[in-house]
């Protein structure tokens, strides 16, 4: 179906980009984009997305916004406090783009739900702050042959890397297992730059539209890390790793699992 | 002209007028429209004099599209026929 002149007007700048054109902002019109966490990562991302014109967007996250939130998580505001970050971010990103359809998820991702809820969206966000989650969406994700972006943002540091089944190494693959609960503080114990969500969070949604549009080289068996203090970014070939428990040759890992948690992450 | 774009342009596949649009969604209709021609299919266009005529043909060019013509309506308004040589 040809476009409107409103969609060609909205989109027109994507539309002149000659890699995009009218064909790949179709692709974006069609895509699924399901943004597990609308915290820190997943409000720049779900802006983006949603102002892109991602057909279909989820997002998940079980909190309410509270004002602690707001310092970076852009897409509430003040006067969503109280209400579940889920609603409030389909909100935002329907105030942005009404002609997208947004799913919400009022719930922790879980072992139990996770491969159901990913199942239905070309592309997975990684928004979450804590290594259970983290292992468990790149363990379903690498299951269910999903691409997904993983990202991370502590104090003044942030990093991200893209999945790709089949063609690159898994989260997993670098990170092995999570570290013991509390060993290693959460943003919550941490801290977080407000503008870190933004910068990390950004290339996410640019990682996004280039797998759902098939632009472009992808950060696919690259970790990529900005330091904002010494503002550096640096990006790092990562190696498969033939023994890894979900993607390796002998895969231990046939189901997801869910992590302990730290106490103070819950 | 060449015969042989007389005989091409004769067989028009779409036509547009532009002339109530701006920059840069002048040449964001012609590039829709275009795309969903098919390889070798003309589009007639027609848009005003100043910057429409300056830029559209050149960015339609640099999309890989083929300028076969570009006529003066001595009205403020041109004619543009662009056959679709890039997808
Ligand atoms: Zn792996």
């Amino acid at each position: 179906m040809a476009l409107t002149d409103d969609q060609l007007q909205r989109y027109s700048r994507h539309i002149i980009l000659k890699e995009i054109g009218v064909k790949g902002q179709k692709r974006l019109l069609n895509s699924s984009v399901l943004i597990i966490g609308a915290g820190g990562l997943g409000a720049p991302v779900g802006l983006y997305l949603a102002a892109a014109g991602i057909g279909k967007i989820g997002i998940a996250d079980a909190d309410d916004v509270d004002l602690s939130n707001l310092q970076r998580q852009v897409i509430h505001s003040t006067a969503d406090i109280g209400k579940a970050k889920v609603s409030s971010a389909k909100e935002s990103m329907l105030a942005i783009n009404p002609e997208i359809e947004v799913d919400t998820y009022h719930d922790f991702v879980s072992a139990s739900n996770i491969l159901d809820m990913i199942r239905k969206y070309d592309f997975i966000i990684d928004g979450t702050d804590n290594f259970p989650a983290k292992f468990l969406i790149n363990d379903a994700c690498v299951l269910a042959e999903k691409p997904f972006s993983h990202a991370g943002i502590i104090r003044f540091k942030g990093q991200l890397m893209t999945y790709a089944p089949g063609k690159s190494p898994c989260y997993r693959c670098v990170f092995k297992t999570p570290p013991p609960p509390d060993a290693v503080p959460t943003c919550k114990q941490a801290g977080v730059i407000g503008a870190m969500g933004g910068v990390i969070g950004s290339l996410q949604a640019m990682e996004a539209v280039k797998y759902l549009t098939g632009i472009g080289d992808l950060l696919t068996g690259y970790l990529l890390t900005y330091d904002a203090l010494k503002m550096e970014f640096r990006k790092i070939k990562l190696p498969f790793d033939k023994d890894c428990a979900v993607c390796g040759e002998h895969p231990a890992i046939l189901s997801p699992i869910d992590y302990e948690q730290a106490v103070c992450a819950i | 002209m060449s015969d042989r774009i007389i005989a091409e342009i004769n067989e028009i596949k779409e036509k547009i007028d532009i002339t109530h649009l701006v920059c840069p969604m002048t040449f964001v209709k012609a590039k829709a429209t275009i795309e969903e021609l098919e390889l070798g299919e003309i589009l007639e266009i027609r848009l005003n004099d100043g910057e429409p005529v300056q830029n559209v043909p050149r960015s339609l060019k640099e999309d890989g599209q083929k300028v076969l013509k570009l006529k003066d309506n001595l009205d403020g308004t041109y004619t543009l026929y662009v056959r679709k040589d890039s997808e």
